[in-house]
């Protein structure tokens, strides 16, 4: 963690570190202009940017019409002219839309143009379940996004992560996709060091050494696999549990050194299985870790089915709960 | 409809000189020949694709006219070549762009007519229609944002471009916050074999104006003097605070979509033919000469001189390198990268 002029620390949400970052970005350079549903006047669904509008003004803080095709389009077209701007879709489920200004043109810009044009953007998103989001409002996206160089996605879990990488998002002079999960937006709390300090994208953070088993996460699962990591301990079961905080691109060198160590390897996240993160993830240890396994690769994901369904039975049935994620890690610590 | 009836009698020139006039009807040749050249290569096999604009150029020429080099920003579409020919783009800089070379502005990655140069103010654009146009608007909102008057984005497209979600957005996105952006709707009456009729039941599409609450107008595409004066007027008032603008331009497309397309299997011969009586090349020809803004002998040298001009283009450019196969891999992103950090 870069800390420039760190004095101190503040307890955080995820929510407030959001808030506390954007406002920052907002004061230090006025390239910067934040543009999307009610993030004016309301100040966003979950109060991110409430007050902001008086402070910065309409021209800053863009209400926009509902559309989000032209939310991300009218941000890389700010982007290709100079400003800095921070694009928000109002939750993830509402990004198809604007999948091809992200897919088919953000992510392009600089290659197609051999380097005459940059696109800097952030375009922020909350994702995610647990929270009676039902088949809209509770998806999780990285997996259709994380085929697409030209991106960088960022899932943090924890405020400090979220200032520190969201910061780095917003100087990075490339598209990001920086995703927040709902249901740890208040849930999570955590020490944020005062000061402006970046995060590198692509960096994991091992949350807790471990010897007989690599758990890798991001989002809301990495807490709940920490959970159940800490719960096996006393049974003496030793996990460690990674936290990639960065998706595209991914850190290579903290899964392996891990395997290395450990043996085995669980992946777990939110998003369906099938063609989700952590096959990738599994075919890139396959590659060049294969003969440092002691045992198959497991992932323990979301179902193959369409979303969770707004019944609280269907969404518990969707997601996976610190107990399944204990008992897979004992089942594979055993085998 | 378009009309060779061009200003008979004495010449309404909206303010253009003799000099433009002519270097609006060189800008038409040069088109002439480039799109003819684009074909040829292709036939000759030497390039594996081509598009051309015939039926645009006065449009595109005296559209061009009215754009401000080195203030204004040109978002276009793919059938550009007299529009971003007219900005400053040269005809070398055409052709390394038809065979691809790494000397283009795009390193040889796009389609030809994709153009894109940041030194003139043409944003960069994907074949993927209207998605440009909320560039243009974001470009215009930058513009405004700082506070920078006399410039304004024009934005391009062509009539099927206009079904797509993305022209609405950006229509009325640009409405809303009163932005210095020009939409110039070129209408040349098929969206590769849909015509007209299919893709809109109220056939005159400056009228969506009303709709956003923002000027519209229609000109004669044909006539590179009415374009000029449609374009200048809505840019001026852009450029000054007065907010975006809908204009329409009509035309017709001669070619084929592309060197790819076949259009007699969805339009006639006789009504390519009818159409062609109107060319619009031959037409502005006239009105010079009736004029006395050029003499035959002015417009013969002129039209050796835009072949004589694409020739040594064709020359210079074929004679370029391609991108090396390692250029494959550069500007994914700034500095080198990948998915795996390591």
């Amino acid at each position: 963690m870069a800390v420039v002029s760190t004095t101190g620390s503040t307890v955080m949400n995820n929510v407030e570190a959001v808030r506390a970052t954007l406002y920052e970005a907002m004061k230090n350079d006025d390239r910067t202009v934040i543009l999307g549903e009610d993030v004016g006047a309301r100040g966003n669904v979950f109060l991110i940017t409430k007050d902001f509008i008086g402070e910065f003004g309409e021209r800053r803080v863009i209400d926009t019409p509902i559309a989000e095709a032209s939310i991300v389009g009218i941000a890389v077209g700010m982007a290709m002219e100079g400003l800095r701007p921070i694009a928000e879709i109002q939750f993830a489920d509402f990004i198809y839309p604007s999948f091809n200004q992200i897919v088919g043109e953000a992510a392009k810009i600089r290659y197609r143009s051999n380097g005459e044009y940059t696109c800097p953007l952030v375009i922020r998103t909350p994702y995610g379940g647990g929270v009676r989001g039902a088949l809209s409002h509770s998806v999780s996206i990285e997996a259709l996004f994380y085929h697409v160089p030209g991106l960088k996605i960022v899932a943090p879990a924890f405020p400090a992560d979220v200032k520190g990488l969201l910061n780095a998002s917003i100087d990075d002079p490339d598209p990001v996709l920086f995703l927040e999960h709902k249901k740890t937006y208040r849930l999570i709390k955590g020490e944020v060091p005062n000061g402006h300090y970046t995060i590198p994208l692509g960096k994991a953070n091992v949350l807790k050494e471990g010897s007989q088993l690599t758990v890798v996460s991001y989002g809301l699962y990495v807490h709940w696999a920490l959970e159940a990591a800490r719960s096996l301990q006393d049974d003496g079961v030793s996990v460690e549990v990674i936290d990639l905080r960065s998706i595209r691109p991914m850190d290579k060198t903290a899964i392996l050194n891990s395997v290395e160590k450990t043996h085995k390897l669980l992946i777990v996240h939110e998003d369906n299985k099938f063609g989700g993160i952590g096959a990738e993830i599994s075919a890139m240890v396959a590659e060049e870790a294969l003969f440092n396994l002691d045992a198959p690769i497991r992932r323990l994901c979301g179902p193959d089915v369409p979303a969770m369904g707004y019944a609280l039975p269907l969404e518990e049935e969707f997601m996976s709960s610190p107990a399944e994620m204990a008992d897979a890690m004992r089942e594979m610590v055993k085998f | 409809m378009a009309s060779t009836d061009i200003a008979r009698g004495s010449l309404e020139r909206h303010g253009l000189s003799d000099e433009q006039l002519r270097a609006i009807f060189r800008n038409m040749l040069l088109q002439r020949q480039l799109d003819n050249r684009g074909f040829q290569l292709n036939r000759q096999g030497k390039v594996p694709f081509a598009l051309g604009s015939e039926g645009h150029e006065a449009l595109q020429a005296g559209a061009a006219m009215a754009f401000d080099r080195g203030k204004d920003v040109l978002a276009p579409y793919y059938r550009d070549l007299g529009l971003c020919l007219g900005i400053g783009l040269t005809p070398y800089e055409i052709l390394l762009s038809i065979f691809a070379r790494a000397a283009d502005h795009n390193g040889g990655r796009q389609f030809p007519n994709h153009y894109s140069s940041k030194a003139a103010g043409l944003m960069s654009f994907s074949s993927i229609l209207a998605a440009h146009l909320p560039h243009a608007v974001g470009a215009a909102y930058a513009m405004k944002y700082r506070g920078e008057t006399g410039r304004a984005v024009l934005a391009t497209c062509g009539d099927g471009t206009t079904s797509e979600g993305e022209w609405h957005e950006s229509m009325n996105f640009a409405a809303v916050h009163k932005l210095p952006f020009v939409m110039l709707v070129e209408n040349n009456e098929w969206a590769i074999s849909t015509p007209l009729a299919k893709q809109m039941a109220q056939p005159e599409i400056w009228k969506r104006a009303a709709g956003y609450g923002i000027p519209g107008s229609r000109f004669n595409g044909f006539d590179p003097i009415q374009t000029y004066a449609a374009v200048k007027e809505a840019m001026d008032r852009a450029r000054s605070g007065g907010g975006p603008a809908l204009i329409e331009g009509t035309c017709y497309r001669y070619l084929a979509h592309s060197t790819d397309d076949n259009d007699m299997t969805y339009r006639t011969r006789e009504e390519v033919t009818q159409r062609r009586s109107q060319d619009p090349v031959p037409a502005f020809e006239a009105v010079l000469l009736e004029h006395g803004i050029m003499d035959a002998a002015g417009i013969e040298a002129m039209r050796k001189d835009t072949l004589r001009e694409t020739n040594e283009a064709t020359d210079a450019a074929e004679a370029m390198p391609y991108p090396q196969p390692a250029e494959l891999y550069t500007h994914v992103y700034e500095g080198a990268w990948q998915p795996w950090q390591s």
